[in-house]
C-alpha cells in the first residue's frame, strides 16, 4: 500500500510538466488537464484513505531514494503518511479541484489563462510534497515550490505596479521562513548526526535523549520552526503580508490565502509536534504568541473597510487560535478547525464581490445608523488610539521595513562612497585571493585559518547586500550574486577538508545559471534599455526572454531545479555546531541572495511597461 | 499659468470638472467618461485628453491596420477622408509608416520632480495611509468597528481623533503642530511647493495620481444623498490631509529643513492647459477612426435605404419596450413569431417619473432618468417579504470567538455550498435578482385622490389629470394613437447576476440603474384606468374598451418575462394572453440563443430551449463574470417608425426609439426624445468607447482581482486606488464607434429641435454623437455636420439577405453585418 504514495507526487508533477507544453490559445485543454488531474488526485486520495482506515490507520514511512550520499551525509527523499497528511491531502485536493473548475469559466479570455493554471498545478505539486514529506529535506523542496508559485500568482497581473511590489514583499517574508527551515536542517543534522526522518521523531525516547543533552539546541530548533510556521501562516510579527497577497484573481486568493497556503505553517508545527512536545517553555511561547495574534488580528479585522483584507485578518485570528490548540496538543481539534476555517474563508473570498448587493440590500430594508460597538464604551483616548493602531495594522508592515529591509539597505548604501565598479572588481579580487589562499590552505597558520571562514562569509554577506541594493547595472548585480555563492563556498572550504565533489554539487548549477542568465541579459540589452532603478515591464515585449531568465534566477538562488539545491544543504553540513556566526551569515546571505535575484527579475521584466504606446495602468491602481 | 493668482475655489471647481464623476456602486450610471471635454470637437478633445492626462483615446494604429486588412474598414470609405491630390502619400502613412505612439502626459510632470531630485517616492509613502483613512471614513458597512466620529466632517473628525488619542497617523512634530492651527491649503502648498504659480498644477498632479478616490470624494461632496449612511466630505478636506501626509513623509526623510519643490524646477514646465498642437499622428488617428465608424454607418444606412417595405395591417398584439439596445433582438423575434405583432420602443421609465419606496424600507429610490427630479412618490404597501440571510456576510464570522465556533461548524457547510455553487448553481442570497426590486403581488399607491403628500413635499401617487398627461405623452411620442390591439404589453427590463459588483449598471439606465418593473406596472395601471381613458378621449386618443395594458418585466440576463396583475384581464384577453405567452416564450428562447453566440464557452445550437436554460444558469453562477454582455457593441440609435428597421438584422447594436413624424410634425415630442438620447444613449456609448480604448486608465481593468472597498467602489488588492469606468469583461467585444443617431423627420424640424436645448446641441455639434436624418419624403439619408444637413451617398454595396438567421448566428460569434431577413418581408 505504501508503494502507492509516490503516485500522489507523480500525478501533479506530470500534470504540471504537461501543462507547460499546451499552447496558450487552448483554454479548454488546459483547464481539462488541470481539473481532471486534480480530480483524479482527489479520488485517489479518498480511495487511499479508505484503504488506510481499513488497514488500521498506521502511519506509513517510505524512504524513496537517496539523491546524494557520502559518509554520514545522506540527502534522501522520504514520504510519510498519517492522519495529519490525510486531512491536508483531502482538504487540499478537494479545494483545488473546486477552484480549478471554478476558474475554468471565471478566467475565460483572461490574458494569462494558461499561466494561471500552470502556476496552480505547480502550487499543487508543492503542497503535496510538503504534506507527504517524510523528512525536512523533502519538505523543503515543496516549501520552495510553494514560495515561488505564491510569488507568481500574486504578481499574476504583472503589468501593474502594486501586484509586483506586493509579490516581492511577500516573497521576502517567505524567504525569512525559508531560512528558518535551512537552519532547522543544519541544527538537526548536528543534533541527530543524520538527516532524520519524521518517523523517527515519534521515537520519544530517542528525542528525549538527544534533547536532554542539548536542550538549548532543541529550543533553537523549535524557535526556527516557529519562525517558518509563523511566516507562512501570517502570524505575528509577519501578519501584514497576507492581506497584501490578495492581488491575483479572486479564486487564486481564495485557494492560497484563504485556505491552503496559510495553513501550511500549522502543518509544520503539527508535523514537528513530537519534537517539541516536551519543551514546555516553547509550548507556552507558542500559545501566548497565538493568543496575541488572535487578539490583535481581530481588532485589525474589525476596522478593515475592504472585504478581502477583513477576511484575511479574520483568518489570521483563527489561525492564531489554531496555534493555541496545537500548543495544547489538541491535534484533532486543530485539524477540524483548520479544515473548517479553510472552507469558510475560501467561500467567503469567492463570494466577496457579492457583498455589495447583499449589504446594500440589507441596509435598504433594515438600516440601523452607525451601530454602537463595544469600543464606543471605552475611554475616548483609548478608543481612538486603538482604532488608529488597528487601522495602521499595528505598524506590522512598516516594522518589516524598519527592522528588516531598511537596515540592509543602509548597509548597502553606506558604502556608496565606493563606486559600484570598484566594489565589483574588489569582490572579484576577493574571490581570486580566496581561491589562491585555498590552494595554500595547509600552509596558513591555524590561528589565522580558523578565522578565515567567518571573514569570507562576512565579505560574501557584504557582496550580496551590494547586489541587493544596486540600482543601476543588471549584469553587475547578477554577477555579484554568483560571487556571493563563490565566497560562501570558499569560506566553508577553510572550515574542514571535504570532498571537492561537494563544491561541484554546489557551484555547478550556480555557474551555469549565472552564465545563461548573463547571455539573456545581454540579448535584452541589445534590444532595450535595462536597469534596476525602476520596474521596466519588459515581459510585455519579450515574454520568452523573461521566462528563461526566471528559470535562471530560480536556479541561481538555489531553487531545487539544479544540484545546487543539495549543494546548499551539503555546504551547511560542514558548518560546525558551534559556529553560530558563520551559520548566521551564510544563512542570511542565502536569504538576500534569493531576494536579490527575484528583485532583478521583477525590476527588469515585471511592473508597468516602460513603453507607453499601449494601455498602461496608473501606478496607484 | 504665470502671473495667475492662485484661487483655491477656482482650482477646486476645475478639479471637480476633470475628475471622474462616478457614483458609488449602488447607483452606477453610465456617462461620457470625458464629459469635461465635451465643449470642444470630438477629435480635438481626444487629442487634448491624450496629451494632458495621458489617456489613450484611440485604438493603436496597428489595430486599425488589422481592421482594415480584415475588411472592417473599407477602402472606399478611407478614400473619402484623404486629401484629393495626395492620396498615395496618405495611404502609405496610414498603412506603412511607423509612428511613436507613446504618451508623455503633462499631468504628473511637476510632481515627478520629488522622485527625480529628492529621491523620495511620495506616492508609496502617502497613498496607503491616505486610501485607508478615506475608505474607512466613507465605509458603508464592511468594517465592524466604524470610524469613531464622522459628524464633524472628514478633516474635523480626523483632527479630533488626533487631538484626543495617544497615537497619531503622523510622525513629524511640525505636522502635529500644524494640525492644531488653522489649516489652509495655501499655507501647506507654500511649504511643499513654494511658488504659488505652480499650486494649481501641483494639485492636479497630486489628485490625478489617484483619480478614483479623488473623483469619489468630489462626487460625494456634491451629492450627499448618494450614501445611505451619510458622510460630510469635501475635496478641500481630502487635499488638506494629503498635503499633510506629504509634508509628514518629507519631514521624516529630511527633517524639517528641505527646500520646497519650486527650487528644483530648472526647465520651464508646459502649463497643463496650454494649447495642444495637432500632429501628423493625430491626423492619422482621426482618419482611421472616422473611416472605421463610417465603414459601419454606411452599411447601416445602405440597409435602411435598400430594405423592402414591411407593414402590419391590423395589429393583434402590441408591445412597448425600453429603448435599450438589449431589447433590439427580442422585438425582432416577437415580430417574426407573430406576423400581426407590432413593437414599440421608448425610454424605459415609460414617461412616469417618481421615487419608489418598497414595503418595509425607509428609503426611496429614483426610478427615472438621473437628471430628472421627480415630485412624486409611489409606495409598495401590504406586503411582507423577508431578505434571505447568508452567514458568510455576517459580522460574527469575523469575530474571534464566534468565528471560532463558526469555522468549527458552519465552515463545513461552506464546503457544501461551494460544491453546490459549482455543480448546481441556483438563485441565492449572494445573487442580484431583478425580480426582487418589487414584489409582483404587492399593492402600489398609484392614484392620489386627496392630495396626500410626504413630509418633504413629495406627492404620493398621481392625480387623474397627471396620469392622463403621462399616458398621452407616452403614446404620442411613440406614435401609437390609433389601432390599439386587445393587449398592449408595457415591458420594463432588469438584469439578474451573481457576484457582480457593477450590478447597477446592468439594469435600466432610464430608471437610474434600477429595474423598470415598477414603471411598467404603474403605466399599465394608468392605461387601464377608465377615468384616464375618458380624459384621453377628450384629447383625441381613443382606446377601445376591449384593450388592456399589461405590465411586464424582462430579465435581460435570464431572458424571462414576468407579467404583473394578470388577474385583472378580461376572460377574452386572458385567452389571448396565453396565446401571446407562447409567442413570447419562443421569442425568449431565440433571443437567448442569439445572445449565446457571443459567449464563446457556450455551445450555441439549434436547440434553442436547451441553450436558453444554459443561459439562465449563467445568471446565477458565481464563477460567471459575464452574465450578459450588457450594452457591448452598441452603436446606433434609431428614432422613427418601426417600418424603418423592421425586417433588418442590426445585431443588437441599436437603441430603438419609436417615433412618428406624422403624429408630431412640430417636433414637440421629438425634443424630449433627443434630450434623453444624447446623454443616456450617448453617455452609454462613450463610456463603452473610452473603457474600450484605454481599459486601464479610463476603464476598470479586469474585474477578476477586484476588491470591494467600503461598498462604494472596487480596487485592486488592498492598497489600490478606486477603479472607475467599466471592467474589461464588459467591453472586450465592443468596437469603439461613436453613436449614430438616425432620426426620421424633416431636416429643418430636427435642426430646430436639437438647437432648442444647448446642452443637447453640444453633443451633435461637437460630434460626440453623429446624426443622420432620414428624409420622410425622399427617403434619403442626410448627414448633420457643422450646423447643417447634406445628403449622404452610400458606397454601392449589396444588402445581404438570409432565410435562416439561426444558421448564421450559430456560425459566427463576432459582429455580423446588417442583414435583411427574408421571412419578415411582406
Amino acid at each position: 500500500m505504501s508503494a502507492l504514495i509516490p503516485f500522489f507526487i507523480l500525478l501533479p508533477t506530470t500534470a504540471f510538466l504537461l501543462s507547460m507544453f499546451i499552447p496558450k490559445s487552448q483554454e479548454r485543454i488546459m483547464s481539462v488537464l488541470a481539473y481532471s488531474s486534480v480530480g483524479l488526485q482527489l479520488l485517489a486520495a479518498i480511495a487511499f484513505t479508505v484503504l488506510w482506515f481499513y488497514d488500521g490507520m498506521k502511519p506509513i514511512d517510505l524512504k524513496e531514494f537517496s539523491v546524494y550520499k557520502t559518509g554520514n551525509y545522506d540527502f534522501f527523499i522520504d514520504f510519510y503518511f498519517d492522519k495529519i497528511t490525510m486531512v491536508y491531502m483531502l482538504l487540499g485536493s478537494f479545494v483545488t479541484f473546486l477552484i480549478t473548475i471554478y476558474s475554468r469559466y471565471y478566467l475565460h479570455r483572461e490574458e494569462g489563462y494558461k499561466r494561471f493554471f500552470t502556476t496552480i498545478l505547480f502550487f499543487f505539486l508543492g503542497f503535496n510534497l510538503i504534506i507527504l514529506s517524510g523528512n525536512i529535506e523533502t519538505l523543503f523542496i515543496g516549501w520552495e515550490i510553494l514560495g515561488v508559485s505564491s510569488f507568481l500568482l500574486i504578481a499574476f497581473y504583472r503589468d501593474r505596479y502594486l501586484p509586483v511590489k506586493n509579490a516581492v514583499k511577500v516573497f521576502s517574508i517567505y524567504r525569512v521562513g525559508d531560512i528558518g527551515i535551512i537552519l532547522v536542517m543544519w541544527l538537526s543534522h548536528h543534533l541527530w548526526h543524520e538527516n532524520i526522518s519524521f518517523a523517527k521523531l515519534h521515537n520519544a525516547e530517542l528525542v528525549h535523549e538527544h534533547l536532554t543533552q542539548n536542550s538549548l539546541v532543541g529550543l533553537a530548533i523549535a524557535m526556527m520552526i516557529y519562525i517558518s510556521a509563523a511566516a507562512k501562516s501570517a502570524q505575528l510579527p509577519f501578519s501584514s503580508w497576507l492581506p497584501r497577497a490578495m492581488e491575483g484573481p479572486t479564486p487564486s486568493s481564495a485557494i492560497f490565502y484563504g485556505s491552503l497556503s496559510v495553513h501550511i505553517g500549522a502543518f509544520l508545527l503539527l508535523r514537528m509536534y513530537p519534537f517539541w512536545e516536551f519543551q514546555t517553555g516553547f509550548r507556552i511561547f507558542l500559545g501566548v504568541s497565538g493568543l496575541m495574534t488572535a487578539v490583535i488580528a481581530t481588532f485589525v479585522a474589525r476596522v478593515q473597510s475592504s472585504i478581502k483584507s477583513q477576511i484575511a485578518y479574520s483568518s489570521i485570528a483563527q489561525i492564531g487560535l489554531i496555534f493555541i490548540e496545537i500548543a495544547f496538543g489538541l491535534e484533532n481539534v486543530a485539524l477540524i478547525h483548520i479544515a473548517g476555517n479553510a472552507f469558510l474563508r475560501t467561500y467567503q473570498l469567492l463570494v466577496s464581490p457579492s457583498v455589495v448587493s447583499y449589504k446594500i440590500r440589507e441596509q435598504f430594508y433594515e438600516f440601523v445608523p452607525r451601530e454602537k460597538t463595544i469600543e464606543d464604551s471605552w475611554p475616548k483616548r483609548f478608543e481612538y488610539a486603538l482604532y488608529i493602531l488597528s487601522l495602521k495594522e499595528w505598524n506590522l508592515d512598516s516594522m518589516m521595513y524598519r527592522y528588516l529591509w531598511n537596515p540592509l539597505k543602509k548597509i548597502g548604501s553606506s558604502w556608496k562612497v565606493l563606486n559600484f565598479k570598484y566594489v565589483f572588481y574588489l569582490s572579484g579580487a576577493t574571490v581570486l585571493i580566496g581561491i589562491l589562499l585555498l590552494l595554500f590552505r595547509d600552509s596558513i597558520e591555524l590561528k589565522y585559518r580558523i578565522n578565515l571562514p567567518i571573514v569570507f562569509s562576512l565579505v560574501g554577506f557584504l557582496i550580496v547586500i551590494k547586489a541587493f541594493t544596486e540600482r543601476d547595472s543588471v549584469r553587475k548585480s547578477w554577477t555579484l550574486i554568483a560571487l556571493n555563492h563563490l565566497t560562501i563556498a570558499i569560506a566553508i572550504s577553510f572550515n574542514e577538508h571535504f570532498d571537492f565533489m561537494h563544491h561541484v554539487w554546489y557551484l555547478s548549477g550556480i555557474i551555469l545559471s549565472w552564465f545563461l542568465g548573463l547571455i539573456l541579459i545581454n540579448r535584452l540589452r541589445r534590444l532595450e534599455w535595462v536597469s534596476l532603478d525602476r520596474f521596466y515591464g519588459h515581459i510585455y515585449e519579450h515574454p520568452k526572454i523573461g521566462f528563461w531568465f526566471l528559470i535562471c534566477a530560480l536556479a541561481l538562488s538555489g531553487f531545487p531545479i539544479t544540484p545546487s539545491f543539495i549543494g546548499e544543504d551539503l555546504i551547511f553540513s560542514h558548518i560546525h555546531f558551534n559556529q553560530v556566526g558563520l551559520a548566521f551569515f551564510t544563512a542570511i546571505s542565502l536569504i538576500i541572495n534569493g531576494l536579490a535575484t527575484i528583485r532583478i527579475y521583477a525590476r527588469v521584466f515585471l511592473g508597468p511597461h516602460v513603453k507607453t504606446y499601449h494601455e498602461v495602468a496608473k501606478r496607484s491602481s | 499659468m504665470k502671473n495667475d493668482i492662485f484661487q483655491l475655489e477656482k482650482v477646486i471647481h476645475n478639479l471637480k470638472h476633470f475628475l471622474p464623476s462616478q457614483a458609488p456602486l449602488k447607483d452606477f450610471i453610465h456617462h461620457n467618461t470625458l464629459h469635461a471635454f465635451q465643449d470642444i470637437d470630438f477629435h480635438e478633445a481626444l487629442n487634448k485628453a491624450n496629451k494632458i492626462f495621458g489617456y489613450k483615446t484611440y485604438l493603436q494604429i496597428e489595430d486599425y491596420r488589422r481592421l482594415y486588412s480584415k475588411g472592417k474598414i473599407k477602402r472606399e470609405i478611407v478614400e473619402r477622408f484623404l486629401p484629393e491630390n495626395e492620396k498615395g502619400l496618405w495611404w502609405s502613412k496610414l498603412l506603412i509608416d511607423k509612428f511613436d505612439e507613446s504618451i508623455e502626459p503633462r499631468c504628473g510632470e511637476l510632481r515627478s520632480l520629488w522622485k527625480l531630485h529628492f529621491k523620495v517616492d511620495l506616492d508609496s509613502l502617502v497613498h496607503p495611509t491616505l486610501f485607508r483613512v478615506i475608505s474607512s471614513y466613507l465605509d458603508q458597512g464592511i468594517s465592524i468597528w466604524n470610524f469613531p466620529i464622522v459628524k464633524a466632517g472628514f478633516l474635523n473628525s480626523l483632527i479630533e481623533i488626533e487631538a484626543n488619542g495617544y497615537i497619531s497617523f503622523f510622525k513629524s512634530d511640525r505636522v502635529k503642530k500644524l494640525l492644531k492651527e488653522d489649516l489652509e491649503i495655501e499655507k501647506l502648498l507654500k511649504i511643499l511647493v513654494g511658488d504659488s504659480n505652480f499650486f494649481e498644477q501641483y494639485l492636479f498632479d497630486q489628485q490625478f495620481a489617484h483619480p478614483g478616490y479623488s473623483g469619489m470624494v468630489a462626487f460625494l461632496s456634491d451629492n450627499t444623498n448618494a450614501l445611505i449612511d451619510k458622510r460630510h466630505i469635501s475635496l478641500e478636506d481630502f487635499i488638506t490631509i494629503e498635503l499633510l501626509l506629504e509634508i509628514d513623509a518629507l519631514d521624516i526623510y529630511y527633517g524639517t529643513i528641505w527646500a520646497p519643490l519650486n527650487s528644483k524646477i530648472v526647465e520651464p514646465l508646459t502649463p497643463l492647459f496650454a494649447k495642444v498642437e495637432q500632429s501628423e499622428l493625430s491626423e492619422i488617428r482621426r482618419i482611421w477612426q472616422d473611416s472605421f465608424e463610417w465603414s459601419y454607418y454606411d452599411e447601416v444606412l445602405n440597409g435602411l435605404v435598400k430594405k423592402s417595405p414591411t407593414s402590419v395591417k391590423i395589429p393583434e398584439l402590441q408591445t412597448i419596450f425600453c429603448i435599450d439596445d438589449r431589447e433590439c433582438s427580442i422585438r425582432r423575434y416577437i415580430e417574426s413569431g407573430h406576423r400581426a405583432a407590432s413593437t414599440y420602443g421608448t425610454a424605459g421609465f415609460f414617461n412616469v417619473e417618481f421615487y419608489f419606496q418598497p414595503a418595509h424600507s425607509d428609503f426611496r429610490t429614483k426610478v427615472c432618468p438621473a437628471p430628472v427630479n421627480p415630485k412624486y412618490l409611489i409606495k409598495e404597501v401590504d406586503f411582507t417579504s423577508k431578505n434571505s440571510k447568508d452567514f458568510h456576510y455576517s459580522r460574527g464570522s469575523h469575530g474571534l470567538l464566534l468565528g471560532w465556533i463558526i469555522s468549527h461548524t458552519l465552515g463545513f457547510w461552506s464546503a457544501m455550498k461551494l460544491v453546490g455553487s459549482i455543480f448546481r448553481p441556483i438563485q441565492n442570497a449572494a445573487a442580484v435578482s431583478s425580480s426582487r426590486h418589487m414584489h409582483p403581488n404587492s399593492e402600489l399607491t398609484i392614484e392620489n385622490k386627496n392630495g396626500e403628500k410626504t413630509d418633504d413635499g413629495l406627492q404620493i401617487g398621481f392625480t387623474i389629470t397627471e396620469m392622463a398627461d403621462r399616458l398621452e405623452g407616452l403614446l404620442k411620442s411613440i406614435g401609437l394613437v390609433k389601432d390599439f390591439a386587445p393587449l398592449v404589453y408595457i415591458i420594463g427590463h432588469g438584469s439578474s447576476s451573481s457576484n457582480n459588483t457593477h450590478y447597477a449598471g446592468y439594469d435600466c439606465g432610464a430608471c437610474s440603474g434600477r429595474p423598470g418593473s415598477v414603471n411598467a406596472r404603474v403605466m399599465s395601471k394608468i392605461g387601464n384606468h377608465s377615468e384616464v381613458r375618458k380624459e384621453l378621449l377628450l384629447r383625441g386618443i381613443e382606446i377601445p374598451e376591449s384593450t388592456q395594458f399589461v405590465g411586464v418585466l424582462h430579465d435581460t440576463s435570464r431572458d424571462e418575462f414576468s407579467y404583473f396583475d394578470i388577474s385583472m384581464l378580461s376572460t377574452e384577453n386572458r385567452n389571448k394572453h396565453s396565446e401571446n405567452e407562447q409567442v413570447f416564450n419562443k421569442a425568449l428562447d431565440f433571443n437567448a440563443t442569439e445572445r449565446s453566440r457571443r459567449f464563446v464557452v457556450m455551445n450555441t445550437n439549434r436547440n434553442t430551449r436547451k441553450v436558453h436554460s444554459n443561459v439562465k444558469l449563467r445568471s446565477v453562477s458565481l464563477f460567471e463574470p459575464r452574465p450578459e454582455l450588457n450594452h457591448a457593441t452598441n452603436t446606433l440609435c434609431v428614432v422613427g417608425r418601426r417600418s424603418l428597421t423592421r425586417g433588418l438584422f442590426l445585431d443588437r447594436r441599436a437603441f430603438l426609439n419609436s417615433f412618428d413624424y406624422q403624429v408630431d410634425p412640430e417636433g414637440k415630442y421629438l425634443l424630449g426624445i433627443m434630450n434623453a438620447i444624447a446623454p443616456v444613449c450617448g453617455g452609454i456609448n462613450l463610456e463603452y468607447f473610452f473603457s474600450r480604448v484605454d481599459n486601464q486608465k479610463l476603464g476598470a481593468g479586469t474585474k477578476l482581482p477586484h476588491n470591494v472597498m467600503g461598498l462604494i467602489g472596487v480596487a485592486n488588492g488592498i492598497d489600490g486606488d478606486l477603479r472607475t469606468g467599466l471592467p474589461s469583461q464588459m467591453i472586450e467585444v465592443h468596437d469603439p464607434i461613436r453613436l449614430l443617431a438616425i432620426v426620421e423627420h424633416y431636416p429643418e424640424v430636427v435642426l430646430k429641435t436639437i438647437q432648442t436645448n444647448p446642452a443637447t446641441y453640444e453633443w451633435f455639434e461637437n460630434e460626440w454623437v453623429r446624426l443622420v436624418v432620414m428624409h420622410p419624403d425622399t427617403h434619403k439619408p442626410m448627414l448633420f455636420s457643422k450646423g447643417s444637413f447634406t445628403e449622404y451617398k452610400t458606397i454601392n454595396q449589396n444588402l445581404k439577405q438570409v432565410d435562416d438567421l439561426l444558421g448564421e448566428l450559430i456560425k459566427e460569434h463576432n459582429n455580423l453585418p446588417v442583414i435583411e431577413l427574408k421571412n419578415l418581408q411582406s
